[in-house]
């Protein structure tokens, strides 16, 4: 099975004044199609500029990320704009949909984006919302929506173009522990059965039990990279963790 | 139907209030601009427009006036030196006053009191009756709307109310003839015979006028009307103590018609400019509010190209309704208006104004276009440049 994400010595500095500050450093695993993860840390630990990097909407100071074969430094800034909408789905903490298109149209954006607004995308957008169990709101607009219904709408949309990565940023930062619950179980469900490989960025411990790993970010390093059934009590508080071997991992932790 | 295209009509049609707000918005200013193009049209054809429609070629001034009318006046002998030169097909002595026609229920009708030869340039050509016949003939031929305000058809008689000393007198006209409209000093023109002019134009002491009287100007046709120059340089040099233009130069030399129209221009300017300003803050203030859908979109891999062109199909839409709206609306009250009212809705100027109009949406937008350009899609994570 081929990889379908290679993060490999990823950094990322930015310029302050005379200095620089690093916000990710040397940061590198990789993903199998159909595992879901969970990109955990604390603020400022660098977990939403790695999945602006994994986005390609950030450029890595250095390191490479490799999906689906492909190199993201290698492309050109339309070649970027055009391999997200192919082959990477998103789903955002807020902001999520366009506000004037009903959910149906707000899923079949990306089919139109890409010139797949035909016949069967359309089957394809109608069938992702009844399994997500919008059937009866499909012509809401997103202000007609609770917020759990509106993640569901934007998993639905992340999936339509059987894309390749799924990045979820912190999906469940606006809902209700109930729906929170719902949405993650809702997003990790469909990346397994679908074969796509997810990452979701979360401050929230308790969604972890979702994720096949959990990739633990701290001062920009991959602190470490841990399964849902090892002691969690160290990502509260990083000074108890015991280490994971480097099989568990799926690539070779630097700096542990 | 293109992304762009079906983002943008969307949104329309999702708020439809919001829009239809900004398209009233420039409707109005659409009435404003299309009004003050007309008011200009309306004053400048009232006072050009029957020095325009002339069937002249030139018009000669005594050399004194410095082409103004009221200034100018030109004997029989002039006249007929003029008529004499070659290349001089004919010649109609103009002269010009106003009067006043008396109404029964209203307030006196203004008008220019314009003397004229039977049958000679400056006598207007008629729509409905028959030109002047004599010289010294009680008649008249009043314009298109002297006719709307007055009720008078031809064969009526019209009551002419001029100042004689310090008495009104009252002369009364048989109506011969109906021409177009044919304003002069933004009044409607009543034409009659040169001497019957000369007899009840407005004078300091009364007097029964003579029987060929010195005239204002004098209308010149000429044998060819291309060689217009050279037989203005020909009458100036061969005739003494006059000066002879074109008629153009003659109605833009008319007092006050080069700054009133200036002045017009000026004010249909600055509506327009208001009009850029104020889509431009629309659209700017929509850009705004959106920066995180913007961004979301983005993020989502729609180009650049897709977000432009939607929001430029926003703003030629929103332009588009509104004029259609205001020009409707601007029809719709100048079917109201009396003739009397300068407001002349002519085609090239309407369409000059309409053209100016549909720039501004574009020309305003741009900025909230190039706003929206530079949105990042990094706004989608919390993340800016």
């Amino acid at each position: 099975m081929s990889t379908a994400l290679e993060a490999q010595l990823v950094v990322k500095e930015y310029p302050v004044g005379a200095g620089k500050v690093t916000a990710v450093d040397e940061a590198s695993f990789s993903l199998q199609p159909g595992e879901f993860v969970a990109l955990v840390g604390p603020s400022g630990s660098g977990k939403t500029t790695m999945l602006a990097i994994l986005a390609a909407l950030l450029t890595p100071t250095s390191g490479s990320i490799i999906i689906d074969g492909q190199d993201l430094a290698q492309m050109s800034q339309k070649e970027r704009t055009r391999f997200r909408r192919r082959k990477i789905g998103f789903t955002f903490q807020s902001n999520n949909l366009v506000s004037y298109l009903t959910a149906l149209e707000n899923v079949e954006l990306l089919l139109r984006l890409n010139g797949e607004f035909n016949a069967a995308g359309k089957k394809r957008a109608r069938d992702l919302l009844v399994l997500l169990g919008m059937e009866e709101r499909m012509n809401s607009l997103p202000r007609q929506l609770s917020g759990g219904q509106q993640q569901r709408v934007a998993i639905a949309r992340s999936l339509i173009n059987q894309p390749t990565l799924v990045l979820a940023d912190e999906p469940t930062a606006s809902l209700d522990t109930e729906r929170a619950f719902q949405v993650v179980e809702t997003l990790a469900t469909l990346v397994h059965k679908q074969n796509r490989a997810g990452i979701m960025v979360t401050h929230d411990l308790r969604m972890v039990e979702f994720a096949d790993r959990i990739i633990h970010m701290l001062d920009g390093r991959v602190e470490r990279i841990i399964t849902p059934q090892d002691d969690l009590s160290c990502l509260a508080d990083p000074g108890e963790c015991r280490l994971i071997p480097d099989d568990v991992l799926g690539f070779e932790q630097p700096g542990v | 139907m293109s992304t762009a295209v079906h983002l943008a009509l969307k949104e329309i049609l999702r708020n439809r209030g919001r829009f239809l707000l900004f398209s009233m918005v420039v409707a109005l200013i659409t009435v404003l601009v299309l009004f003050i193009a007309a008011l200009g049209e309306g004053l400048g054809s009232g006072n050009r427009e029957y020095i325009e429609k002339l069937n002249a070629d030139l018009i000669a001034y005594q050399d004194t006036a410095r082409l103004s009318i009221a200034a100018s006046r030109v004997d029989c002998t002039t006249r007929r030196a003029i008529r004499a030169v070659e290349g001089v097909r004919d010649v109609g002595p103009i002269g010009f006053s106003s009067a006043s026609i008396p109404m029964d229920d209203r307030e006196p009708q203004d008008v220019s009191l314009i003397g004229v030869e039977p049958g000679k340039p400056g006598e207007p050509p008629v729509l409905r009756g028959a030109g002047l016949l004599r010289s010294s003939a009680d008649e008249a031929i009043i314009d298109r709307t002297v006719a709307l305000m007055t009720r008078l058809r031809v064969g009526d008689q019209l009551v002419i109310r001029t100042t004689q000393g310090n008495e009104y007198e009252f002369y009364t006209l048989q109506v011969v003839g109906i021409t177009d409209s044919r304003k002069y000093s933004i009044r409607p023109s009543v034409f009659v015979p040169i001497v019957t002019w000369d007899k009840i134009r407005p004078k300091a002491v009364a007097g029964p006028g003579e029987d060929d009287p010195a005239c204002n100007v004098i209308a010149v046709q000429l044998e060819d009307p291309a060689q217009i120059d050279a037989m203005r340089q020909l009458l100036q040099a061969r005739v003494s103590r006059i000066e002879a233009v074109d008629r153009q130069t003659a109605y833009e030399n008319t007092p006050g018609y080069t700054e009133q129209q200036s002045t017009l221009a000026t004010q249909n300017a600055f509506a327009i400019l208001i009009g850029v300003l104020v889509i431009g803050g629309f659209f700017q203030i929509q850009t705004l509010q959106k920066v995180p859908q913007i961004g979301m979109l983005k993020a989502i891999g729609t180009p650049n190209s897709t977000v432009a062109v939607a929001a430029i199909v926003q703003i030629i839409a929103v332009t588009l309704v509104g004029i259609a709206i205001g020009g409707l609306a601007a029809w719709g009250l100048s079917l109201g208006l009396p003739p009397n009212i300068p407001i002349v809705f002519e085609l090239r100027t309407g369409v000059t104004a309409l053209v100016s109009l549909l720039l501004t949406g574009p020309i305003g937008g741009l900025v909230s276009v190039r706003y929206s350009l530079r949105v990042e899609p990094l706004t989608a994570l919390g993340l800016g440049s």
